[in-house]
């Protein structure tokens, strides 16, 4: 249930609106927005499984609650420091097509955002995991999809002023209209 | 850059580099909270009150942080005004701060902030950072202010609470909702872009 209304109903980009510096950014080419989409749903995960034994474990028994937001910037930071050096190390084929896209992702808010909200609605382990898997899913699914309609854009004619950033964003709207046809789906 | 007056510096936040329009920095919390024009305020402030002072910060240190190492210290700084923002909010104002939900927070993340520090406060003297960091402000409030407007009147027919439309007016629930706050960013955008236009075409 977690997982689909992450992906479908509570999508991070068209719901919570987090993730849209990226999200208009690199949605220019599929292959590229696929990428992005992987490394993105790779430390969300990793971020659900290491942000709430801290929450839960350190910050919470000792009441450092407060230290939150600092405590999960420097853990999301040094996560995507570690991820990175480890996929060089290992998989030289993941590092290339990742590329410049795993440091842009300490600053994605979906990330940050992610963490906050499992602490927010105070998920259980297990829970957190499938938020983070299916929120990242949900992330790229909406930016492989914004790419495709925007490799299309490319061809059409669009009015001057609108374009770029407004088509994108009206683009955006208009998809998200069609997402609230997914909220009747699970009660 | 010794030739560029204050005054250049605070302009520009607020029309050719403005952080909304231009720069499209800070999109999230933008979209998310100008349902409400109370809410858009209410992060307005929030924002402001982060950047100036991590700015400021910034700034004073920028001698002194290794280069190495900048991202890391200007993230921490950011962090702690950001949590002096959230438990403000959390204590005085409960109910918007509810109704801000996670956005708060997510102010540490905004890229407008480390943008700021990283382009501009690491490299100027206080000063200058401080007036650019307002001018940034108030380009960022002045967005936030337009975009919470129209979708509060249109969404609810309220402004900041009041009822602006009379009865017979359907309230249009979707600019409350995601949709709306695309697609009325979208055309700000191109407004903001056509102006833009007009005036180079008259130079």
């Amino acid at each position: 249930m977690l997982f689909f209304s992450a992906i479908l109903i509570n999508n991070f980009v068209y719901h919570y609106f987090l993730g849209i510096c990226p999200f208009l950014g690199i949605s220019k080419r599929i292959d590229s927005s696929l990428s992005m989409g992987t490394a993105v749903t790779f430390v969300m995960s990793l971020t659900a499984v290491v942000t709430w034994p801290i929450n839960h474990w350190i910050l919470i028994p000792y009441k450092l609650d407060y230290l939150q937001i600092v405590a999960f910037i420097l853990v999301i930071a040094s996560l995507v420091q570690l991820v990175e050096m480890f996929i060089k190390k290992t998989s030289p084929p993941l590092y290339q097509a990742l590329g410049i896209y795993l440091p842009l992702i300490t600053v994605n808010c979906c990330i940050m955002g992610l963490a906050l909200l499992a602490a927010l609605k105070n998920y259980n382990f297990a829970e957190t995991v499938v938020f983070g898997v299916s929120a990242g899913l949900g992330f790229t699914l909406a930016i492989v999809l914004m790419a495709a309609i925007r490799e299309q854009l490319d061809l059409a004619d669009v009015p001057e002023p609108l374009k770029g950033a407004g088509i994108s964003l009206i683009v955006t709207g208009i998809i998200a209209l069609a997402f609230f046809g997914f909220s009747g789906m699970i009660k | 850059m010794p030739n560029r007056s204050f005054l250049q510096d605070f302009n520009k936040g607020l029309w050719q580099e403005n952080p909304v329009s231009r720069q499209l920095l800070g999109m999230c919390s933008t979209l998310a909270i100008t349902n409400a024009l109370i809410n858009g305020v209410a992060m307005g402030l929030a924002v402001s009150f982060v950047l100036i002072f991590s700015s400021l910060l910034v700034s004073l240190l920028r001698k002194i942080i290794p280069n190495q190492v900048r991202i890391a210290s200007y993230i921490v700084v950011i962090a702690t005004f950001v949590t002096m923002a959230d438990r403000f909010l959390a204590a005085s104002f409960p109910a918007i701060s509810k109704s801000l939900g996670p956005y708060v927070p997510l102010i540490v993340v905004n890229c407008i902030i480390l943008g700021r520090a990283e382009a501009f406060a690491s490299k100027n003297t206080v000063g200058r950072s401080l007036v650019d960091a307002l001018g940034m402000c108030l380009g960022y409030i002045l967005a936030l202010l337009i975009l919470s407007s129209i979708r509060e009147i249109l969404g609810s027919g309220t402004w900041l609470g009041y009822r602006v439309l009379g009865t017979w007016f359907e309230p249009w629930i979707i600019m409350i909702l995601p949709p709306g706050a695309f697609i009325t960013l979208g055309l700000l955008i191109a407004f903001a872009n056509q102006i833009e236009r007009k005036i180079k075409l008259r130079r």
